[in-house]
This record gives structure tokens, C-alpha cells and sequence, in this order.
């Protein structure tokens, strides 16, 4: 009896401490199809779906989403060309500073964001960059090449180096063993490395804020709209826009890694 | 005279201060079953690897079939290697896998179709070919990575502990496949192992490894029956060596010689009067094994020298089991001694430059 009523309290708090979590996501959501346009009142007065369409019209939430589509498409390819480049060489090679080369391209991880975004925006100024898509794209690549290093290194750990042996023994050449050897052998690693680093620079907002210019990225043009809280439900909508866009990466990304076990051999 | 299908010429290895290779020469005759025996850390998979590619001597040449090959990386060396974990790609299905050597090299798919069906039927598996490696037994993809190096018709196969991770029974049934395999294709295999049985049971010719040297190169019989080297007496088989003193006690001969085990004769009554072609000595059974076919004694002669002793057990093995403690006499031949001094006197082909 006293074991089940552990049970039951520790059930209760899970699911408050799930819900504390949660429910504000569940309230933007909810006022992504409220009928006011800048009040707050609970229960929403009406629901309508008039916002969706308010912001697929504005040129403002437009410019802003093709912006941090590019961003983010840009910054992953950059990141799986040099993260896998890096984690083959940190695998197959032995040189000296090995090591410290595979813990500073994890720092950025680690490192908080302002500080990241502070140094390179020094960086930027005092090289004279002007400010554009590109400083953008760097900023977000810092983290973005961790990810893609990070998941392709954990799947080159554990491909067996004599497989690409095996491959140059049959007469394969170095591209040819890339190709039909390594690149299947890491494809769920860059899948899901990929879709990782798409979700976190699509919605990543301190670092963009010391990189970018005039341009407005999705989540910097969210943060400035809340502080004028104009047509407040179009907000919500293009929130609702961005969880999913970084959801549903993130969660095939961990079922792509967690399927991949066992494939060795 | 044609060229030796596979030479090294005094290569030496190091990897910084650990030499691995230290001076081998040695020759590997075309369509011969050569196997590189000795102890791990012995320097036999280095130079396997470096007739492959994968590393290249610090000192010396390899040669293929009398082509210098020293510089050239491994998918230029018309030799395939059969991996120790078989290295089976395995994204890739048994077809696949075994038709790689072809296709990188753009063989046209009909050719490739026809060339793979004969290597699996080689190896035995036909109808295995739409199965992934994971779905294969372990003998089975010990198949599929040997097919895989045969489709290519290379000029030598290089087999790498090959059997070492599968059971006693079915490592018995593989030795007799792969040996006769290599006779019916005809190509030279090099065979690394740590195992002098299966050495002696597949190999044309074997060369014995210890530190980075080779100690014997030979036939199996000629390697077993004369060992050269103490080193070589005690890993191929079991071998008593019996020291200077109690050598020239029994030969009059102050010279430490080996004697292999199933050359002994053990008498508990009744043994034979010794004469001059005979070594007899008296001893205690100190230790019994009983090993199915055969019964191993360890009796001791002196207080530091025991020597080993294998008895078929033609009687009934309860009444042997029964001779611990006891006193026996051994008996063998002298023709049974070898001296090991005479056997780094005659000339030690590859152990030196």
C-alpha cells in the first residue's frame, strides 16, 4: 500500500514538472487562433485562423523565414563538409595536438552564446567585414560543425578502419572507397547530424544578434515583434511555425542514431 | 627459374622505438600454402601487412612475383587479404560484397553476375547471395571474405588469423576447406597464425616467427622433426630439453638437445636393457593428464628437469591414472636427440641477412 502511494507521488510530480514544461508552448499555441489582436484575456473571447493567413501575407515574417531557411540550409552543408573532413582526420591520423583539434571544435557547444556572439563580432569589426548573410552563416556554422563533428565521429568510432582496408585491398582508390565504404557507413550520422544543426540554427537567436546586420532572421524578427505587441496571434503563428520546423528534425534525428546500433560486422 | 611469387628482402619495420620487423628475407613460391607462425607480437601480421600495402617497411623491398612493389599502396599490389574480423561491408549484401573487387575496377555487370555465381559456389554458398553479413554465421562470412578475395584471381591471398574466432570443430572442417581450395585455384596463400597445429596440418611450407625474426623456414615435418632453435623446439609442439649435465650423463655429449614427447617410451616393469643407440633414464610421475586419445605424463629426472611424456592409451586408462608417484624408466632413441647447437650452424635461410 505505502509502495503505491510512493508510486502515485512520484507519477503526480513527473507529470507536473511535464506540464510546468510544457504548457506555455500549449498557451502559444492556443493564441496563434485567438480573435484579439492585442489583448490578453483567458479563455480566448474566439478562435479564428485569420493569424495564419495575416503571416503568410506579412513581407516582413516572409523575408525573415527565406532568410533563416538559407541560414540554416547554408550553415548545415558547411558544417557536415568540415565536421566530417575533421572527425576522419581526428579518426584515421595520428597528429600532434590531435586532441586539443577534437575538444575546440566541441567548445562552441559548450562555450554560452553571448560570449561566442561577443567575440565574433569583435572578430568581424576589426577585420572590416560588412554585416551580411554570411557573417550570419559563420556565427551559426560554430556550433553547427560540433554537431556534424560530434555524430560523425561517435559513427567512425565505431566502423571497423579495416573495412576501408578491405576496400583499397579490392583495388578501390581513395574517392572510390569513400563513396560505396565510408559515406554508407556514416550516411545516419550525417542525416542525423544535419537535421540537428538545421533545427538549432533556425531558431538560434543570441548569436545572430551580434552577426547580423540589418537583416532580420526568424527568431530576431519574433523577439522584435513582442516588444511591439501589434497583431500579437501572428507572433504565436510563426512560433507555432518555428517549433515545428526544429521538432521534427530533432526527433528523426534520434531515431535515425538510435536505429543505426548493430549494423557493424 | 621462374621469380618467387612474394619476397621480402631484409625488411625491417619500426613503429618509433618498437622494431616489429627486424630483418626478414624470405620467399613464397607460386601456388604454395605458406603459413607465418609465432607467438602475438611477433612481427608475422606487420609483414603480412606490408606485402598487402598497409604499411610500408622502414627498411627493405617487397617484391611480387619479381616486381618491386615497395612504394606502390595497396589497391595497386595485385594481392587481396582475407581480414582477421572478415571486414564483410555491411551495408552490402553477400553479392555485393564478393563482387567489389570487380566492380571498383569497372568489370561490366554480366561478367560480374557470372564471376560472383562461381565464387560462391566455390566457398559453398550458392543461394547466400542476397543476404546481408549480419544475417551469416560466422564460417559463412569466413567464406564470403575469402570468395571475395578469389573473384579478383590475384596472384597471392593473404589470410589474416582467418579462424580465429570460430569453434574447434568448425576450425577443423575450414583448415581442410581452405587447403583445398588453394590447391584447386592454384595461388599462393600466405596464412598468419599463433596456431602451430594448424600450421603444421595446412602449410607447403611454414616460417617460424619470434621477435621480429624468423627463426625456421620449412616443411612442417622438417620444422617439427629438426627444430633449429630452442625457440622453435618449444612452440611447434611440446618439446623437453634436457640440459647440458643430464645430457652428458645419458649421450656422454655435454650438449643441451630437445626430444619431442611421443618419442619417449615409458616402462614402469620390464623395460629394455639400454644399449649405445638408446638414452634410458629413471624418474617420478609427477603429474597425469589424461587427454582422451592419449595420456600425458610429466616425470621428473632430476630435481630441475621434468620431462613430458605422451602415451597412447591402448589399456584401460584407470589402471594408468594410477602411476602418479610412481618410479619409471623413459627410453628413447639417440637418433630422437637434436642438438641445438647444430641447428644455428647450418645455414638459417631468412633469420639473418
Amino acid at each position: 500500500m505505502r509502495l503505491r502511494a510512493k508510486h502515485l507521488g512520484l507519477r503526480l510530480s513527473t507529470w507536473a514538472v511535464l506540464l510546468f514544461l510544457h504548457f506555455p508552448i500549449f498557451i502559444v499555441a492556443l493564441y496563434a487562433f485567438t480573435t484579439e489582436s492585442s489583448a490578453f484575456t483567458f479563455p480566448p473571447p474566439g478562435l479564428t485562423l485569420e493569424w495564419f493567413e495575416v503571416a503568410w501575407n506579412n513581407g516582413d515574417v516572409r523575408d525573415a523565414l527565406s532568410l533563416s531557411l538559407r541560414v540554416a540550409a547554408t550553415a548545415t552543408v558547411i558544417a557536415l563538409i568540415l565536421g566530417t573532413m575533421a572527425a576522419a582526420a581526428v579518426w584515421r591520423r595520428k597528429f600532434f595536438g590531435r586532441e586539443a583539434v577534437s575538444l575546440f571544435i566541441v567548445l562552441p557547444i559548450a562555450l554560452p552564446g553571448i560570449v561566442t556572439g561577443i567575440a565574433l563580432r569583435s572578430a568581424i569589426s576589426i577585420g572590416g567585414i560588412p554585416f551580411s548573410f554570411w557573417t550570419i552563416v559563420i556565427g551559426h556554422a560554430t556550433f553547427a560543425v560540433a554537431i556534424a563533428y560530434n555524430n560523425v565521429a561517435a559513427r567512425m568510432r565505431r566502423t571497423s578502419p579495416s573495412l576501408l582496408e578491405a576496400s583499397a585491398d579490392l583495388g578501390a582508390n581513395g574517392w572510390q572507397t569513400f563513396r560505396h565504404v565510408l559515406l554508407p557507413q556514416i550516411r545516419p550520422a550525417l542525416v542525423a547530424g544535419g537535421m540537428l544543426a538545421f533545427a538549432l540554427s533556425f531558431d538560434e537567436i543570441i548569436v545572430t544578434t551580434f552577426t547580423a546586420g540589418n537583416q532580420q532572421t526568424l527568431p530576431i524578427w519574433m523577439f522584435t515583434s513582442l516588444v511591439r505587441p501589434r497583431q500579437r496571434p501572428m507572433t504565436n503563428v510563426v512560433a507555432l511555425f518555428v517549433v515545428a520546423l526544429t521538432f521534427i528534425p530533432i526527433v528523426l534525428a534520434t531515431r535515425l542514431t538510435r536505429n543505426t546500433e548493430g549494423t557493424t560486422g | 627459374m621462374t621469380a618467387p611469387a612474394v619476397s621480402l628482402v631484409g625488411v625491417v619495420k619500426r613503429f618509433g622505438d618498437v622494431t616489429a620487423v627486424d630483418g626478414v628475407t624470405l620467399d613464397v613460391l607460386d601456388g604454395e600454402f605458406f603459413s607465418l607462425l609465432g607467438p602475438s607480437g611477433s612481427g608475422k601480421t606487420t609483414c603480412l601487412r606490408m606485402i598487402a600495402g598497409f604499411e610500408a617497411p622502414t627498411e627493405g623491398w617487397v617484391l611480387l612475383h619479381g616486381d618491386d612493389v615497395t612504394g606502390l599502396a595497396p589497391y595497386q599490389r595485385d594481392v587481396n587479404t582475407v581480414f582477421q574480423d572478415y571486414a564483410l561491408f555491411p551495408h552490402m549484401t553477400v553479392e555485393e560484397n564478393v563482387a567489389y573487387g570487380l566492380m571498383v575496377r569497372g568489370v561490366d555487370k554480366s561478367e560480374r553476375a557470372k564471376r560472383v555465381a562461381e565464387a560462391l559456389d566455390m566457398v559453398h554458398l550458392g543461394g547466400f547471395g542476397e543476404r546481408k553479413p549480419g544475417q551469416l554465421s560466422g564460417g559463412q562470412r569466413q567464406r564470403v571474405a575469402l570468395a571475395r578475395a578469389l573473384i579478383n584471381r590475384p596472384k597471392v591471398i593473404l589470410l589474416d588469423e582467418p579462424l580465429g574466432a570460430l569453434d574447434l570443430k568448425l576450425r577443423h572442417a575450414m583448415q581442410i576447406e581452405l587447403k583445398s581450395i588453394q590447391r584447386d585455384v592454384g595461388i599462393s596463400f600466405i596464412y598468419v597464425t599463433h596456431d602451430q597445429e594448424e600450421a603444421l596440418n595446412m602449410s607447403d611450407r611454414l616460417a617460424v616467427f619470434n621477435h621480429g625474426r624468423i627463426e625456421q623456414v620449412g616443411p612442417p615435418q622438417e620444422v617439427y622433426e629438426t627444430p633449429r632453435t630452442e625457440f622453435v623446439a618449444g612452440f611447434v609442439g611440446i618439446s623437453n630439453v634436457v640440459p647440458a649435465i643430464l645430457a652428458e650423463a645419458l649421450t656422454g655429449r655435454a650438449e643441451a638437445f630437445t626430444v619431442r614427447p611421443e618419442k619417449i617410451s615409458l616402462h614402469v616393469t620390464g623395460a629394455p636393457a639400454p644399449n649405445a643407440s638408446t638414452c634410458d633414464v629413471g624418474g617420478t610421475v609427477v603429474d597425469v593428464v589424461y587427454l582422451g586419445m592419449f595420456t600425458r605424463y610429466a616425470v621428473e629426472v632430476a630435481h630441475d628437469t621434468t620431462l613430458e611424456v605422451v602415451r597412447q592409451n591402448l589399456d584401460a586408462p584407470h589402471r594408468e591414472r594410477g602411476l602418479l608417484g610412481a618410479t619409471v624408466h623413459l627410453q628413447w632413441g639417440r637418433d630422437a636427440c637434436r642438438y641445438l647447437s647444430e641447428g644455428s650452424t647450418e645455414e638459417n635461410q631468412g633469420g639473418e641477412l
